[in-house]
């Protein structure tokens, strides 16, 4: 019965809630304060959907420094294939292989199987489960004005799937014969067939667990989100009045929904092909000399299902980073976003045309080009909401009052890469162009910028921007400004001289280019890339160093809301307990954008709208 | 006083029109349902590519499209009883629904038996590994409605009946995800006969 003693209100908009809000006994029940005190479920097996936000976001950080060291590896051995690796014999043990004249290489099975478990680890680690589940556990109680998740249990499952899915990947990578080495789209034959190659056999199989086990996580916490946005918004709180990152989030969770099956039926599939030897995907495959049994299979059906998840996944990776990026450029220019419905219609737009254009992963491996042109015509029109959507950041930072934060200036450089790489995919996206540039470093640098760098980008302005309401304290801002310059630079000087070496044929996954005299001449762009992988990761490691830095001892937060934004996770005290508000649920009035309306720099959204207000936002 | 502050209460609540379990159970069945369509999709794909061996689909899987409908109604009169608290009838529907559950996952393994002895067995050519791998999943997603159905048959008998607002969730629920594995299979049952 804490909340019946009635304080007075520290702030305006506490006063507000007191006053409108909506009184739904929560606190009256048993559970009351005493919820989830013991370390246990506070910390490990909790049910508070800031405290697996958290596990999320910090499992996720944990992961990205794996991948990201994974890439480091090889792009060394591709920049310097001459210079001694022997060094990280301690590390890799047999997977550095030292020749006669002491110079250490990595070996090519397992140059494979590092690139297999970057881009794997990367596209659904980090970017998906990271950047999602971080900021959709976060953010949608907090921002609809919810108590908790539609379902706290399933949601604690998701995390502890998403937890086993990675132990399961990360054992894989101790098996005397390596992780999966097919590449992380695992087309067959090599990753139907166990004897294809080391990595095909256990290697696989663990690859394909630790995926069904991922595809458990999203699907339990899709399911939780997208019930949660439609069930438990706070009285007032109508679709039209969400901020940007809910409906990104929504959005992403119906995307996920709707492809990440699929992904397991096409798993399914390639199980019986491996276990019990029926032919979906294989057809007149000859071993050694020796012809398999298989008759009949298609990989290009493979293909077909894996993309109808694929290019759905690409979105999932970075709508949600639009929807943060949004946010926090309104937030931080003072100026209400420009066109929200615009905005929202084109998420909705970029959700549905995303299950359509599946097949232009696949132009130039044996799909009908007249069919091809329905796909370009698709993809093409992706552009359409896309530029509405930058069109419209770049009208709410014009003319704002922006501060350059970190997490403003990593909402911009989001903007940035967003251009960058969305523009090369208007290449991409047309059939004939591919005929040149499928599989080679131009398609590597398109999707790095896009949703590489971009989703990290806006994930960054995530964690800036929301770490006050995750730790009470704030990270370090010069810390932040170092660690964003260092990365907009790193970045471009990673990916853009990938377009010129692509542009001129070099293919990605080879293990080596100074063998091959049409490649070897780009040797000292190739060193140059790889200079820059290393020093950007560099300072990623600032990033990491800040963030655990602040957790005990940033500047500590002492106002619920340092920014002075409308949102409701900032009509919350600054420690927030269990059922996020203490006493009532704040009731909403308006929509989440009023910032510098009639004189007034902001206006909470529990404000209700004055009699002499004017009408327009 | 007290009942106006009820009725703002109410009204307040009365905006979640339909159980949040309700819904994410729905929102679960949508994706069950992609996975299917994928599925079938695949059929399609695989189809018009040739080399497609081609057979009638074996008699048990048209005798069983009877028994899970059978068990969909069944349990649908198992509901009836319950809400009008009739305990013996309850119980004797609920058991049925299971058993028929049970029957349908036997009969589908002997329709792969016949499948098989007609000359189709496993690994000889997509068009009859399709069917036993839709019919399996499909039969995987039974054997989870039947454990669920085996939870409520079990409460059923050891809970004195009464109906309470959980009570009555859980059994909705179940019918749900018990009608959903049914409705799949007429729809699985009429795409692989039409598309021979």
């Amino acid at each position: 019965m804490a909340s019946a003693v009635i304080t007075a209100p520290a702030t305006r908009e506490d006063g507000l809630i007191q006053e409108l809000g909506y009184e739904d006994h929560f606190h009256e029940h048993h559970h009351g304060d005493k919820y989830q005190s013991n370390f246990i479920s506070h910390y490990i097996f909790s049910q508070d959907h800031k405290m697996i936000a958290k596990q999320f976001l910090i499992t996720g950080m944990m992961w990205a420094i794996i991948g990201g060291l994974m890439s480091l590896v090889f792009r060394m051995q591709l920049g310097f294939p001459e210079e001694s690796l022997a060094w990280l014999k301690p590390f890799l043990g047999k997977w550095i292989s030292v020749n006669s004249d002491g110079v250490g290489s990595l070996t090519q099975d397992f140059y494979y199987a590092l690139v297999t478990m970057h881009g794997t680890i990367l596209v659904f680690f980090v970017l998906t489960a990271g950047l999602s589940g971080t900021f959709s556990n976060l953010l949608i109680p907090l921002m609809i004005g919810a108590r908790d998740m539609a379902s706290p249990l399933l949601n604690m499952m998701s995390y502890w799937f998403f937890f086993l899915s990675g132990m399961v990947m990360f054992a894989s990578l101790f098996l005397s014969t390596g992780p999966f080495a097919g590449g992380w789209v695992a087309y067959p034959p090599l990753s139907a067939l166990p004897q294809a190659m080391d990595g095909s056999g256990a290697g696989m199989t663990l690859w394909t667990i630790s995926l069904v086990l991922f595809v458990f996580s999203v699907l339990l916490g899709g399911i939780n989100y997208i019930t949660t946005v439609l069930n438990l918004r706070t009285k007032g709180m109508s679709m039209w009045r969400l901020p940007l990152p809910i409906w990104a989030f929504f959005v992403t969770a119906i995307l996920g929904l709707l492809s990440f099956p699929v992904l397991t039926s096409a798993f399914f599939l390639m199980m019986l092909d491996r276990g019990i030897g029926t032919s979906f995907y294989l057809s007149d495959i000859y071993i050694g000399g020796q012809a398999l049994d298989h008759v009949g299979g298609s990989p290009i059906l493979y293909q077909h299902l894996f993309w109808f998840l694929g290019h759905p996944e690409v979105y999932i990776i970075i709508l949600p980073a639009m929807g943060i990026v949004s946010e926090v450029l309104s937030v931080n220019a003072r100026k209400p976003i420009f066109g929200y419905k615009a905005m929202v219609f084109s998420i909705l737009a970029i959700g549905f045309l995303s299950f359509i254009v599946w097949a232009h992963h696949m132009f130039m491996s044996g799909v009908n080009p007249f069919i091809s042109n329905f796909f370009v015509i698709f993809t093409l029109i992706i552009a359409v909401p896309s530029a509405v959507k930058v069109f419209n950041w770049i009208a709410t930072l014009y003319g704002g009052n922006v501060r350059f934060n970190p997490a403003s200036l990593f909402g911009i450089g989001f903007v940035s890469m967003f251009i960058s790489g969305g523009l090369t995919g208007i290449w991409l996206g047309n059939s004939t162009l591919d005929i040149q540039l499928h599989d080679t470093y131009f398609v590597v640098a398109h999707f790095h910028i896009v949703m590489g760098v971009a989703a990290f980008f806006g994930m960054y302005a995530g964690v800036y921007h929301w770490f006050p309401k995750m730790y009470g304290r704030f990270m370090n801002e010069t810390l932040g400004k170092f660690h964003f310059w260092g990365t907009l630079i790193g970045a471009y000087c990673v990916f853009w001289p990938m377009h010129y070496i692509g542009m001129a044929g070099v293919p990605r996954r080879y293990y080596r280019f100074d063998t091959f005299q049409s490649f070897s001449h780009f040797d000292s762009l190739n060193k140059f890339i790889t200079i820059a992988a290393v020093i950007t990761f560099g300072f990623q490691l600032l990033f990491v160093i800040n963030f655990f830095y602040s957790i005990w001892k940033g500047r500590k937060l002492t106002t619920p809301n340092p920014y002075n934004a409308n949102t409701l996770e900032w009509t919350t005290p600054v420690e927030v307990g269990h059922g996020n508000w203490p006493g009532k649920l704040p009731a909403v009035q308006r929509w989440a954008y009023d910032y510098g309306k009639d004189g007034r720099e902001f206006i909470s959204q529990v404000e209700p709208i004055g009699p002499d207000e004017s009408p327009e936002h | 006083m007290e009942t106006v502050v009820k009725q703002q209460v109410d009204i307040a609540t009365r905006r979640n029109k339909i159980h949040p379990k309700k819904l994410a159970l729905w929102v679960g069945l949508v994706s069950l349902t992609m996975m299917f369509t994928a599925l079938t999709s695949a059929y399609i794909v695989r189809r018009a590519a040739g080399n497609w061996l081609e057979f009638s689909i074996p008699s048990i899987f048209y005798i069983n499209t009877l028994v899970i409908v059978g068990s969909s109604l069944t349990l649908h009169a198992a509901f009836a009883a319950f809400k009008r608290e009739a305990g013996g009838a309850y119980k004797a529907w609920l058991s049925i629904t299971f058993l028929l559950g049970f029957a349908f996952v036997i009969m589908q393994y002997l329709g792969w038996e016949q499948l098989a002895a007609e000359g189709v067995p496993l690994t000889i050519n997509p068009s009859g590994d399709f069917i036993y791998a839709i019919s399996g999943l499909h039969a995987a997603h039974v054997l989870a409605g039947i454990a669920v159905l085996g939870v409520a048959l079990a409460m059923a008998f050891i809970r004195p009946l009464r109906v309470t607002p959980a009570r009555k969730l859980r059994l909705e629920l179940t019918m749900t995800y018990w009608h959903f594995v049914d409705v799949l299979w007429i729809y699985l049952i009429v795409f692989l006969s039409l598309q021979r």
